[in-house]
């Protein structure tokens, strides 16, 4: 039977993951089918962007980009997702190393730098809304609000799922399946800074001129 | 299964023990390089170093790399036999994404186009 599928010449070619040597290990498994909901989560983003990159010309005779957005603002916020991004690396590498103490050290900077990235955007929002810059005002600020404030609503549940894993790892332990919803958290926050890049150059970079 | 003093014991035959796992050197390596392609957009992007036409190509560039930075040192994607799903659903991905944002755009540019009035000042930019 199994020759009739796969005929000698190709089970040569069968080596470790791709077919040969058994199945993956679980944390394998695992992270292939959080990166394929990241992907599916990333085409969504590209819905926005595309709606962003249609609309930005479109501001009603209001306010321009070049006249709301504030470069300052945007590096630092790009800067605190940044090393938010290498503690949370180096927080996912603490707890494969099974060093606790060094894990909540930098769960709490990922969170604290996660935090102050929502806060700065958030004030942002706040100052362009009282500025009648609000998403109501042209097809370019609803885009915008939609495409930013999407991000930050993944950023917010990143923040909460940070929490919620430190709980765990607080009462489980460093376990084989508490490591593998770690790996699944930081893939996410990378994927968010991946996305973050999107916005900084398509947005602000591009939108100051 | 879930043991608490054997933390490779979800492994099975096949996977190599020594199989690529993140380290510090790589996230530090990744951590050094995006913060130079970051400064590098904001400058290319407020001070004239690019051909004034050039910098949305040049910006669009510098994204595109640092976003393989971030796939590379911090996903770590790799060409070893554990990643060649993670490749080719990242490829898939890419590809729709290449095509929703550039077919949005092609058509709608294309309808604005075809849309605009002799009299109207409006709906190009």
């Amino acid at each position: 039977m199994t020759d009739t599928i796969f005929p000698a010449a190709a089970r040569t070619e069968l080596v470790p993951g791709r077919g040969g040597g058994g199945p993956a290990s679980t944390r394998t498994v695992v992270a292939y089918g959080f990166w394929i909901f990241l992907l599916s989560d990333i085409i969504m983003f590209s819905g926005l962007f595309a709606a962003y990159a249609v609309l930005s010309g479109n501001t009603a005779d209001g306010p321009t980009g070049r006249e709301l957005f504030n470069l300052r603002s945007a590096f630092i916020e790009t800067a605190f997702l940044l090393v938010s991004s290498y503690t949370c690396g180096l927080g996912a590498l603490s707890a494969e190393q099974q060093r606790r103490d060094r894990f909540y050290l930098f769960a709490a900077l990922t969170f604290i730098l996660g935090a102050a990235f929502l806060f700065i955007e958030l004030t942002e929002f706040a100052g362009m809304v009282h500025e009648g810059a609000g998403p109501s005002r042209s097809a370019f600020l609803s885009s915008f609000f939609t495409l930013v404030g999407m991000h930050g609503a993944h950023v917010t549940s990143g923040l909460l799922w940070l929490v919620y894993m430190v709980a765990q790892v607080a009462v489980k332990g460093l376990r084989p399946h508490v490591l593998r919803r770690l790996l699944c958290f930081s893939l996410f926050w990378h994927a968010l800074d991946i996305v973050w890049v999107g916005v900084f150059t398509m947005v602000y970079l591009m939108g100051i001129r | 299964m879930d043991g608490d003093d054997r933390p490779l014991a979800d492994r099975t035959p096949g996977v190599e023990h020594g199989e690529a796992r993140a380290d510090f050197l790589s996230y530090t390596v990744g951590f050094g390089l995006a913060i130079l392609l970051t400064i590098a957009s904001f400058v290319v992007a407020q001070t004239n170093l690019l051909w004034g036409p050039g910098i949305p190509v040049g910006l669009i560039v510098l994204a595109f790399a640092q976003i393989g930075v971030h796939l590379v040192f911090f996903l770590h994607m790799g060409t070893g036999p554990d990643h060649t799903n993670n490749v080719l659903a990242l490829a898939f991905g890419m590809l729709i994404v290449f095509l929703v944002i550039t077919g949005s755009c092609w058509i709608m540019a294309n309808l604005n186009a075809n849309m605009t009035m002799p009299t109207s000042h409006t709906i190009q930019r």
